[in-house]
C-alpha cells in the first residue's frame, strides 16, 4: 500500500476492483464507510460478481475475468479525451514528456505486440528514450511531440473504445461511461481516489500490467502520494508484507536488494551493474545508495570479520535469467529434481496451483519438513486421496509451532505498519516458536559440519546467529535482538558527515545502533538485516513498533507515534508529490506535509526538498519522476489487452495476439510435464465452457489451515460450494444446496451449488444469443477436516467438519509474465450435478 | 458438569424460558459479565489472519487465554474485529493443535510421536546429504554460484518479521536458491 488503512476515510471516491475488501478486510470497512459518512465519498465497485462489497457501493459494473486492462484502458482514452486529466502533475510528475525511440512499434500497428518479440522474449532496444550529447532524456513539456510519452498514450489508447471495452469485458456501456466519469472527478487538485486491489489483479497471466494501468490513471489524475489517494495493495496474509520486505523470495534479498546472478562475480561487479544511474541533474536517485545497503546486508549475515568480498562469495548465485519461482519449484519438483523439501508455515497442497501436480511433487522427494499449528494436506499429503502411503518413499518431519499469541515479535501490515505482539501464554503442549525450530536446525547442520567434511561448509559455519541463548533443553530465539540486527548497528567508531546536513559531523561508537538507513555505509563499518527497517529500534525509546502513542496533529489519521511504518515511520509514501513544485499542498485541507519556513512538518517528507528547488518527488526512480511509460517491463511499456491463458473466447478483440506473448508457456512441448494440461488455449473447448474464479469468504483464511480446526468458523463456513447464476442453473438442472461437480481440464471438486442473481451471463462481443457464463468457488478447503476421509487412531478429528478439497485443484500452472504468480482468477471449468453430466 | 458450546446455548434458552415465568435472572447475568476477565492478566497482540493488523487484547488466567477481544486504543481497528479476529481464542484454546513433533517414515503409514532432539538430528542428518549431493560451486558457464541445487523452500507470511530475517538467512546460509512463499501465490 503507497497509504494505509486509516487513510480510506480521506478519499472522495473509492474504486474496488480486483478485491472484495468487505468479505476479505472487513475492518477496513470501518475507513470506507467513514468516508461515505463524513465526507459524502462514492463508491465504485467492478467485479464479475455482485459481492458484499459491490451490496454496499455506489455504482456497480460487472465484467468478464481477466478483462481488466481492456476495462481500464477505456478509462484512460475517457480521461484524455476528455482533458480530465491534472495537467501540472502529469508534466512536472510524471515522464509524459520524455521523449521515446521512434523506432518503437506499439501493438496497434504490430499485430498486438511491441517491437522486439522474438520467442517470447522482448528486445527492448526499441523502447529506449531520445538522449542527447550528455546522455539527459530528450523532454518536449509542451507534450506534443509525437514521440513523447504522452502522445503514444494518446495513441495506444484510441483503440480502447467504449463500443470496444464493452464488447470484450461485457460491461454495458451506460455502466462503464459512468464508472468512468465518476472516478476522473478525482483528476481536480481538491479531489482524492483510491483504488483498492488484491488477489482479483494479481492472479493473471496480465496481473502485473493491471495493476499498473490503475497506476497510470491515478498518476494522470494526480492521486499519488495524497491522502485519500494511492495504490492500495490489500494483502492476504497478517505478515505477506513484512516476509516480502524481508527477501523470502528468489528473486531478492531484504529490503528489494536484486540477487546476485551469476554473471556478477564480485561485490565491486555487483555494485556496478545493480546500481542505478541518472544524467538527470535534479534527480535525487536514492538507489545510487544500494552498495550502503548491500555492504550492511552481508554484515548482518556474517559478522565484521569477514571481508565484504568474502561476504558476497559465501552468498548462493542464481543463473541470469533463469526464474526460480513457485511454479518452477513444483514443476522441477515432480521432475525429480529436488531431495529435500521445506513447507514451512504453508500448506502448498492447497495453495499451489494445480495442488494435484503439487501433492505428486511431494511424493518424488526423500524429506519434506512441515512446521505449522494443526495437521494439513501438505505434512499428512502422503495419505490423502489418491495417495498409496506404501508406494511413498517420503520421510515427512510435522513440527507443531507456537501461534502467534505464544510468542513475541512483530509483523507489518499492508500500510507497512510494523506492529509488536506479545506473548499471553505458553505454546501449546511441546511445541516451540519459529525461531527457536530453525535455530535448532541451524545448529545441528552447523555441528554436522564441524565434524565432518563437506562443500563450501564456511557458508554455514560462519553464519552469525547472536539471536538468544541455551536454557533448558532448547535454544531460546529472542526477537528484540533480531529487530536490533535487522535495525543495524555500527561496527566500528566512526565519525560520518550528516547526509542531510553537509559539514556537520556525527561521533559514533562501535555497537551504537544505526539512526536511520542515511546513516548506513558502503565499507563494512554498519549492518544492517534489512534497510528499510534501519530506524525502527533506537536506543532511548526502544522497538518503536511498540509505541502506543494516540496523537494525530494533522487529523488526517497518520497516528505517527502509534507503532513504526517502514520507510522512516512515513505513512504516506510519495507524498512529495502531495505539493506543487513551488512545495504548495495541491489540498491545503488535507495537507500531507507543510512547509513551515524551516522544515517540513506533518508526514516525514518523501523525496521533496526544499521548496522551489526543483528536486522531483518519485526519488526512488532513477529520473525522479513516475512511469507512465515503463520500458523496465517483461511484457510491454504499455498495458494492453490480452485473454487468459485458458479462456471462453475464440479470438481477442484487441488485435490479433490472444494470450500475453511473454508468459511462460508451460503447454509448449517439452517446457511443462504430463500433468501440465489445459483447455481453451487455441480455441474454445466445449467440454469446459464456463469461465471460474477463485475467491476467499469471511469466516476463513487462504487454505482454511488454521480456521478449519476452529469450530466456530468451520460452523459458519462448513465447505465447497460454488456459486453461479440463475440462468446458468437453470440451463444445468441445478438448484440451490444441490451437490456439483466442479471440474477443470486437471481435476476436480465437490461442492455445493449456491445459486444466485450475483452472477449475471455476460455478453460478450455483442452475442446475445451465445452468453457467457461465470462461476465462482472460494478456495480455502480440504480434505485434512472432512468427515469421511480416513482416520488412524491418534489422529486429530475437527470438532466441526468441513466438506470438499482444495479449488487449487482446478488452477492451471501459468503465471504472470513479470512475477509467475498463477493465473487462479480466469480459467476454463465444468459444472455438473453430481452423478448428471 | 461438562457442557458444550451447544449444550451451553440449549441451557441457555431454558433459562430464557424460565425467566419468561416470573424468575429475574438478571443480576445473576451482570456479575457473570463482571467475572469474566477479573484477576486475568492482558497483553495486545495482532490479528495473525489478513492484513489489516487490528489490535487484539488478551486475557489469560491461570496460563489460560480466557478472553480475547478487540482493543480500542488501535487507530486501525478501535475495538472492531472480524468474525475471523473474533475468533483467535480458539486458536489458542483448541484440543486439535499439534503437541508433539511427528514423523513419517518412508513408506509407513501412520504418524509416528517423536522427541524434539530425534527429529533435529534427522533433519540435520538429511539436509547435509542432500546438500552435500547438490551442491554446485560454479554453473555450466563455470561462473562461481556457489548453491544447493537438492532442496527448495516455501514459507512463510506467518512467521513474525525477525523469523522471516533469520529463515532467509537460515537457508541462504544453507545455499539455497529455491526460496519463495506466500507472496507469490
Amino acid at each position: 500500500m503507497t497509504n494505509h488503512w486509516v487513510d480510506f476515510k480521506n478519499s472522495d471516491i473509492i474504486l474496488i476492483m480486483g478485491s472484495n475488501p468487505a468479505s476479505n478486510h472487513p475492518v477496513s470497512w470501518k475507513w470506507i464507510q467513514n468516508a461515505v459518512d463524513n465526507r459524502g465519498a462514492k463508491i465504485i465497485c467492478v467485479d464479475p460478481r455482485f459481492t458484499q462489497s459491490a451490496s454496499k457501493a455506489h455504482l456497480y459494473a460487472p465484467l468478464r475475468s481477466g478483462t481488466d486492462i481492456a476495462f481500464l484502458g477505456g478509462m484512460i482514452k475517457y480521461i484524455l479525451d476528455n482533458k480530465l486529466y491534472f495537467e501540472e502533475y502529469v508534466k512536472n510528475y510524471t515522464n509524459a514528456s520524455f521523449l521515446v525511440n521512434p523506432d518503437l512499434k506499439m501493438p496497434g500497428e504490430n499485430n498486438g505486440v511491441f517491437s522486439g518479440l522474438t520467442d517470447g522474449k522482448y528486445d527492448k532496444g526499441t523502447w529506449s528514450y531520445q538522449t542527447g550529447p550528455d546522455g539527459v532524456i530528450k523532454k518536449d513539456k509542451s507534450l506534443s511531440d509525437p514521440n513523447c510519452v504522452f502522445q503514444l498514450l494518446i495513441k495506444h489508447y484510441s483503440r480502447y473504445t467504449p463500443e470496444l471495452v464493452t464488447k470484450i469485458t461485457g460491461t454495458p456501456t451506460d455502466k462503464l461511461l459512468e464508472v468512468y466519469k465518476l472516478y476522473a472527478s478525482t483528476g481536480k487538485p481538491d479531489k482524492a481516489g483510491v483504488e483498492l486491489y488484491a488477489m482479483g489483479w494479481t492472479q493473471h497471466t496480465v496481473g502485473t500490467q493491471n495493476i499498473r494501468t490503475m497506476c497510470m490513471i491515478q498518476l494522470l489524475l494526480g492521486n499519488m502520494g495524497i491522502a485519500g489517494g494511492g495504490v492500495a495493495a490489500m494483502r492476504g496474509e497478517g505478515n505477506v508484507q513484512g516476509s516480502t520486505d524481508h527477501g523470502l523470495l528468489f528473486h531478492i534479498w531484504p529490503g528489494y536488494l536484486s540477487t546476485p546472478t551469476a554473471s556478477l562475480a564480485s561485490l565491486k561487479i555487483y555494485n556496478e551493474k545493480q546500481t542505478p544511474t541518472t544524467k538527470e541533474k535534479d534527480s535525487l536517485n536514492w538507489w545510487k545508495n544500494k552498495p550502503k545497503y548491500v555492504a550492511s546486508f552481508l554484515r548482518s549475515m556474517y559478522g565484521k570479520d569477514m571481508a565484504l568480498e568474502d561476504a558476497y562469495a559465501m552468498m548462493p548465485k542464481v543463473d541470469d535469467g533463469v526464474n526460480y519461482s513457485w511454479l518452477t519449484i513444483f514443476d522441477q519438483m515432480y521432475k525429480g529434481k529436488f531431495t529435500g523439501f521445506f513447507a514451512w508455515g504453508m500448506n502448498p497442497a492447497c495453495s499451489g496451483a494445480h495442488s494435484n501436480k503439487v501433492r505428486q511433487a511431494m511424493t518424488k522427494v526423500d524429506w519434506v519438513v512441515n512446521v505449522n499449528l494443526f495437521d494439513n494436506e501438505t505434512g499428512s499429503f502422503w495419505r490423502g486421496p489418491g495417495m498409496d502411503p506404501t508406494k511413498i518413499k517420503t520421510e515427512v518431519f510435522m513440527l507443531p509451532c507456537a501461534s502467534s499469541i505464544e510468542k513475541e515479535g512483530s509483523i507489518a501490515n499492508s500500510g507497512r505498519l510494523q506492529q509488536w505482539r506479545y506473548k499471553a501464554v505458553e505454546p501449546v503442549g511441546d511445541s516451540l516458536p519459529d525461531g527457536d525450530i530453525m535455530s535448532e536446525i541451524l545448529f545441528k547442520v552447523q555441528d554436522l559440519y564441524k565434524k565432518h567434511d563437506g562443500p563450501h561448509k564456511e557458508a554455514l559455519t560462519q553464519l552469525t546467529w547472536p539471536y538468544g541463548k541455551k536454557a533448558g533443553k532448547h535454544f531460546h530465539y529472542d526477537p528484540r535482538k533480531v529487530a536490533a540486527e535487522i535495525n543495524g548497528f555500527f561496527l566500528e567508531d566512526k565519525k560520518i558527515e550528516n547526509p542531510t546536513k553537509k559539514g556537520e559531523f556525527r561521533e559514533f561508537k562501535k555497537g551504537d545502533l544505526v539512526p536511520t538507513f542515511a546513516w548506513l555505509q558502503d565499507d563494512g563499518s554498519t549492518s544492517s538485516g534489512c534497510w528499510v527497517y534501519c530506524g525502527s529500534v533506537t536506543p532511548d525509546k526502544g522497538i518503536l513498533p511498540m509505541r502506543r502513542g494516540q496523537a494525530d496533529p494533522t487529523g488526517l489519521g497518520l497516528f505517527s507515534e502509534w507503532c513504526w511504518s517502514w520507510p522512516v515511520n512515513r505513512r504516506i509514501i510519495y507524498n512529495g508529490a502531495s505539493v506543487d513544485p513551488s512545495g504548495k499542498p495541491w489540498d491545503p485541507s488535507r495537507a500531507v506535509i507543510t512547509w513551515n519556513g524551516e522544515k517540513w512538518v506533518g508526514d516525514v517528507p518523501d523525496g521533496v526538498g526544499d521548496p522551489g528547488k526543483g528536486r522531483p518527488p518519485f526519488i526512488m526512480k532513477p529520473d525522479g519522476v513516475a512511469s507512465l511509460y515503463g520500458p523496465g517491463l517483461a511484457d510491454g511499456p504499455f498495458p494492453e489487452h490480452y485473454e487468459p491463458l485458458e479462456c471462453p473466447v475464440e479470438k481477442n478483440l484487441m488485435s490479433p495476439q490472444k494470450n500475453n506473448p511473454a508468459i511462460k508457456r508451460f503447454d509448449k512441448k517439452g517446457v511443462g510435464s504430463d500433468l501440465d494440461v489445459y483447455s481453451g488455449v487455441g480455441s474454445c473447448d466445449p467440454r469446459f465452457p464456463f469461465i471460474c474464479s477463485t475467491y476467499r469468504v469471511s469466516e476463513h483464511w487462504q487454505t482454511g489451515v488454521l480456521t478449519r480446526w476452529c469450530p466456530w468458523l468451520a460452523e459458519m463456513q462448513p465447505g465447497m460450494f460454488v456459486e453461479m447464476s440463475l440462468e446458468l442453473a437453470k440451463a444445468k438442472g441445478i438448484a440451490s444446496g444441490d451437490k456439483c461437480v466442479v471440474s477443470s481440464a486437471r481435476g476436480e471438486v465437490e461442492c455445493s451449488a449456491i445459486v444466485t442473481p450475483r452472477f449475471k451471463p455476460f455478453i460478450i462481443n455483442g452475442d446475445k444469443d451465445n452468453p457467457i457464463h461465470e462461476v465462482g468457488i472460494p478456495w480455502h478447503f480440504g480434505w485434512i477436516t472432512t468427515k469421511d476421509r480416513e482416520y488412524n487412531p491418534g489422529d486429530k478429528k475437527a470438532e466441526v467438519f468441513t466438506h470438499g478439497d482444495a479449488a487449487n485443484l482446478l488452477v492451471p500452472t501459468i503465471g504472470d509474465a513479470n512475477t509467475m504468480i498463477p493465473e487462479s482468477k480466469a480459467f476454463m471449468v465444468n459444472v455438473v450435478k453430481k452423478g448428471g453430466r | 458438569m461438562n457442557v458444550s458450546r451447544r449444550g451451553f446455548l440449549k441451557l441457555s434458552g431454558t433459562v430464557a424460558a424460565v425467566s419468561g415465568l416470573g424468575i429475574n435472572l438478571a443480576p445473576t447475568a451482570a456479575h457473570a459479565r463482571e467475572l469474566k476477565i477479573k484477576y486475568a492478566k492482558e497483553t495486545t497482540t495482532v490479528c495473525p489472519y489478513c492484513s489489516v493488523g487490528c489490535s487484539i487484547i488478551v486475557s489469560v488466567r491461570d496460563g489460560k487465554v480466557i478472553n480475547t477481544e478487540g482493543d480500542p486504543d488501535s487507530p486501525i481497528n478501535r475495538g472492531a474485529l472480524c468474525s475471523k479476529g473474533g475468533s483467535i481464542y480458539q486458536m489458542a484454546e483448541n484440543v486439535n493443535r499439534l503437541g508433539k513433533p511427528l514423523y513419517r517414515a518412508p513408506f509407513a503409514t501412520e504418524w509416528k510421536e517423536v522427541e524434539w532432539e530425534w527429529a533435529f538430528d534427522k533433519i540435520a542428518e538429511n539436509v547435509k546429504k542432500s546438500r552435500d549431493a547438490s551442491f554446485k560451486k560454479t554453473n555450466a558457464k563455470g561462473e562461481l554460484v556457489n548453491r544447493t541445487e537438492g532442496i527448495a523452500s516455501v514459507g512463510s507470511a506467518a512467521m513474525d518479521l525477525e523469523e522471516c530475517f533469520t529463515y532467509q538467512k537460515f537457508l541462504r546460509g544453507l545455499g539455497l536458491v529455491y526460496i519463495e512463499h506466500q507472496a507469490r501465490i
